[in-house]
């Protein structure tokens, strides 16, 4: 259950853009989670419908998005997408000496604010 | 240009808009920060102050009572002459793990969370103003027993150990890619109960974390009969060294799950885009 101190961190951030351009509220907030991010999206979404109270978030639409496992090979240089969350090996070669291009993303992607 | 209104709606950010047209202007700004931002500064300020007494932080993880407290007794009961050891312990509730801690002659603190099933880098920060730094080599943080939350949490170490006991299945690592692709070594702990166990393959928990494209090294041993504690007590002593050497440099290193997220999401400045005008 560390999807409300991640919620906190989130909160925090948010509310702090929205003070710095004035806002009069958060309409909406984007965050990007990949599969390997260790957040269960609608864990955050539910951490989120309790953190928002009585902040200027209170009644701002919370989107989740996800993103591919995307691998790429350090041996054959070929860029694949991983089938699941515990295979990160090379789709071609089977190397496992590969880099993550995307899939751990936690990040806040947008906010929208009313001024 | 929008024909409607000429505010700056493009086909390019249109799907951005959620409220158009309205009376009043909805700004949206391209962010791009890591949701745990504040976590990650304190971690790195956490680092800072660890590396500037030339300690290396190391993050015990692995689900509850899989030895890490057992590996921690022996290690300090071996290397008592070589190296000096701190231990921060964080569980739920009680002071049991630091009181084994001391017990061994070094020094602990005890963060109980409560209800919190992982520390995090406020948590570390607070328990450094008991730990004399400047009297130790290695800092070890025995996180709470959990597979799931801490691997999100950057504390402010060096390395990520995790541990996976013989008696919890040789597929841990498939079931928990995200802790387990966090590790920079992996210990397989409590191999003296291999014989009563018979279908824990240690070939295929090596195959499983392999499979995570994962580096680390996977090392067998068991606390308790001392088998297989070479291995991991070198590894250790090798971390220390190059660990000194990294700080006559001035340089510092992550785990390095986290070095590579970072190297992946290199930080945007925020942006400022209106994407609406009333
Ligand atoms: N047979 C055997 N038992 C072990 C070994 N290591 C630990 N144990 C036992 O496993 C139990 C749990 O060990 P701990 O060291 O407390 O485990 P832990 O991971 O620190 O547990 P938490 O902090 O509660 O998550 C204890 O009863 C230990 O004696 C080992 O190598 N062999
Ligand atoms: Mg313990
Ligand atoms: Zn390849």
């Amino acid at each position: 259950m560390h999807e409300l101190s991640l919620c906190a961190d989130l909160m925090d951030q948010v509310t702090a853009l929205a003070k710095t351009h004035q806002a009069e509220k958060v309409v909406r907030i984007v965050v990007k989670i990949g599969p390997l991010a260790g957040v269960e999206p609608h864990l955050l979404e539910s951490a989120f419908t309790i953190s928002c109270a009585g902040t200027l978030a209170e009644e701002a639409e919370f989107i989740t998005e996800s993103l591919p496992i995307r691998v790429l090979c350090n041996v054959c240089a070929a860029e694949t997408e991983a089938p699941r969350s515990n295979h990160l090996l090379c789709g071609e070669c089977a190397s496992a000496n590969t880099q993550l291009l995307s899939g751990d993303e936690l990040i806040l992607a947008q906010v929208e604010l009313l001024n | 240009m929008c024909n409607t209104c000429g505010c700056n709606v493009t086909d390019g950010n249109r799907h951005l808009l959620s409220i158009p047209h309205q009376q009043k202007s909805v700004t949206a700004i391209t962010v791009l920060s890591n949701l745990l931002k504040h976590n990650d500064q304190q971690a790195d300020q956490n680092r800072a102050s660890i590396e500037s007494h030339g300690v290396l932080a190391i993050n015990l993880m692995s689900s509850p009572g899989s030895g890490k407290t057992a590996l921690l007794e022996a290690t300090i009961q071996k290397l008592k002459h070589k190296l000096s050891i701190a231990v921060i312990e964080g569980d739920l509730e009680t002071e049991n793990d630091a009181d084994r801690i001391r017990a061994q002659g070094v020094q602990a603190y005890q963060i109980t969370t409560g209800t919190a099933c992982h520390l995090d880098a406020h948590l570390i920060q607070q328990a450094l103003t008991h730990i004399r730094l400047d009297e130790i080599d290695v800092l070890f943080i025995e996180n709470v027993g959990n597979l799931v939350c801490p691997a999100s949490f950057d504390l402010g170490h060096h390395r990520n150990v995790t541990l996976l006991s013989v008696t919890e299945g040789d597929d841990k690592p498939a079931k928990y890619p995200v802790m387990f692709r966090a590790s920079d070594v992996m210990l397989i702990t409590k191999t003296d109960l291999l014989p009563y166990l018979g279908d824990f393959s240690v070939e295929k928990a090596i195959r499983y974390q392999h499979e995570l494209a994962s580096q680390a090294p996977v090392l067998a041993l068991s606390s308790r009969s001392g088998e297989g504690f070479d291995a991991w007590l070198q590894w250790l002593e090798q971390e220390v060294s190059q660990h000194k050497i990294r700080i006559q440099q001035q340089q510092s290193i992550k785990p390095t799950i986290q070095a590579e997220g970072q190297q992946l999401h290199q930080q945007e400045p925020v942006r400022f885009r209106p994407v609406a005008r009333a």
